[in-house]
């Protein structure tokens, strides 16, 4: 994992170890903890997609939180069929997560999902990792539409989504990793070189400024993309500037709301992490 | 990638999100598979008020279904017609799009569907 790190290119100086390795370092039995078990992603290819760490069990804990699955449930109540989007799913452990406990967190199996990824391995992964979960919760489990690749939500039509999911590349780094054109990245069915998978996890970690270049672009697109009963929850670390980014979506209007909803890494330092939900009242 | 899907999304290019001629994107040698899944009756009815209808009607015929009817149909005469029911199911959950491109009419890009992903990624001169 390290030597994989050590050769990016980019310099992170560390920073991004946060992010890889925490998984790692505390041994703990999720499933035993929690309820709701975490989707099997053994399949994934984690040298170009990456690998569930704190942040998405952070996404996991929080969606299915008491508090979050009230919300849900209030909100799309019944009658309707909600569509759930995740931008940047990687291995796709939180959509298929949230698709398999459909029942659990909406109150109702009438749950559309989809995903949209810049790096078509973690699409091809997401797909195999919805299949899985729904396989396993054969009862609870609501409809994956499938993976598509692309960026950020520029395929979706305007006013949709009813759930819109984050857990962004949010690393501070000097400068965002090239954004890719079609031509930029390997296509399914070739081999991608050590320089190719090197570049797909970059974009997966590398946020820029602040770690914000990317969920900045993202937080503008919410007016457009959000339905009128939309809300989404998008993951941040203490180095974004959570504050300044909560005045910021509350600037788009008085209907707007901003929450922390979920936080891990609760001793003072930059690896805290927390999870906005914004919605639209 | 369902068929349900084409109904939700749109030409990426931001200068063709205006133009009505962007949505549908439409399906050119689609090669498609049928999963056989349960039919979830509850779920098309909640789905239908939110279904572009007249969309979905071009996706279908272009995809080699039959003919939907020009108006989309009622909750409650979807709720007594099983085969209608039935025939939705089976457009919107069980077909999937494997290998093919979807093709938007405004400015003729064609996104490639590999393995049942669509790469809605631009070329530089598109950005």
């Amino acid at each position: 994992m390290q030597a994989r790190l050590g050769l990016l290119p980019l310099d992170i100086s560390g920073v991004s170890l946060g992010r890889v390795k925490r998984a790692r370092e505390e041994p703990f039995d999720r499933d035993a903890a929690y309820m709701l078990p975490t989707p099997d992603t053994s399949h994934v290819a984690y040298e170009r997609v990456y690998e569930p760490a704190e942040d998405s069990f952070l996404l996991l804990d929080t969606l299915s939180s008491a508090t979050e699955t009230a919300f849900l449930q209030t909100r799309f109540g019944e009658g309707y069929a909600p569509l759930v989007v995740e931008v940047g799913p990687g291995s796709g452990v939180v959509i298929a997560f949230v698709n398999a406990q459909a029942q659990a967190l909406f109150g109702s199996r009438n749950v559309l999902t989809a995903a949209v990824d810049v790096n078509g391995y973690a699409c091809k992964a997401t797909g195999e990792t919805a299949r899985k979960a729904a396989l396993e919760n054969a009862t609870t489990h609501g409809s994956f539409l499938g993976a598509l690749q692309g960026d950020l939500v520029a395929p979706v039509r305007d006013r949709l989504v009813d759930v819109l999911i984050f857990n962004p590349p949010y690393v501070p780094t000097p400068e965002l990793p090239k954004q890719p054109r079609q031509a930029d990245l390997p296509a399914l069915d070739a081999k991608p070189s050590f320089d190719d998978d090197s570049y797909m996890l970059s974009l997966s970690y590398a946020g820029g400024r602040d770690g914000m270049e990317t969920t900045d672009r993202l937080i503008d697109s919410l007016p457009q993309v959000l339905s009128t009963k939309g809300c989404a929850y998008i993951l941040l670390c203490a180095q974004n500037k959570p504050e300044q980014v909560k005045q910021r979506i509350l600037g788009f209007g008085e209907a707007w709301k901003v929450a922390t909803v979920g936080s891990s890494g609760k001793q003072a330092g930059w690896e805290k992490l927390q999870i906005i939900r914004i919605w639209v009242e | 990638m369902k068929v349900l899907s084409l109904n939700f999304l749109t030409c990426a290019v931001k200068a063709c999100k205006s133009s009505s001629n962007s949505y549908p994107l439409h399906p050119k040698d689609a090669e498609l598979v049928q999963d056989d899944l349960e039919v979830n009756a509850q779920l098309l009815l909640n789905l239908l008020p939110r279904i572009d209808w007249t969309a979905l009607s071009t996706t279908a015929t272009e995809l080699g279904f039959p003919a939907l009817p020009p108006q989309a149909p009622s909750v409650e005469e979807l709720q007594s017609d099983e085969k209608k029911l039935r025939d939705l199911h089976n457009l919107l959950m069980e077909t999937q799009i494997m290998e093919g491109k979807l093709v938007c009419a405004n400015c003729g890009h064609e996104y490639a569907v590999r393995e049942g992903i669509a790469n809605f990624l631009l070329p530089s001169h598109l950005v």
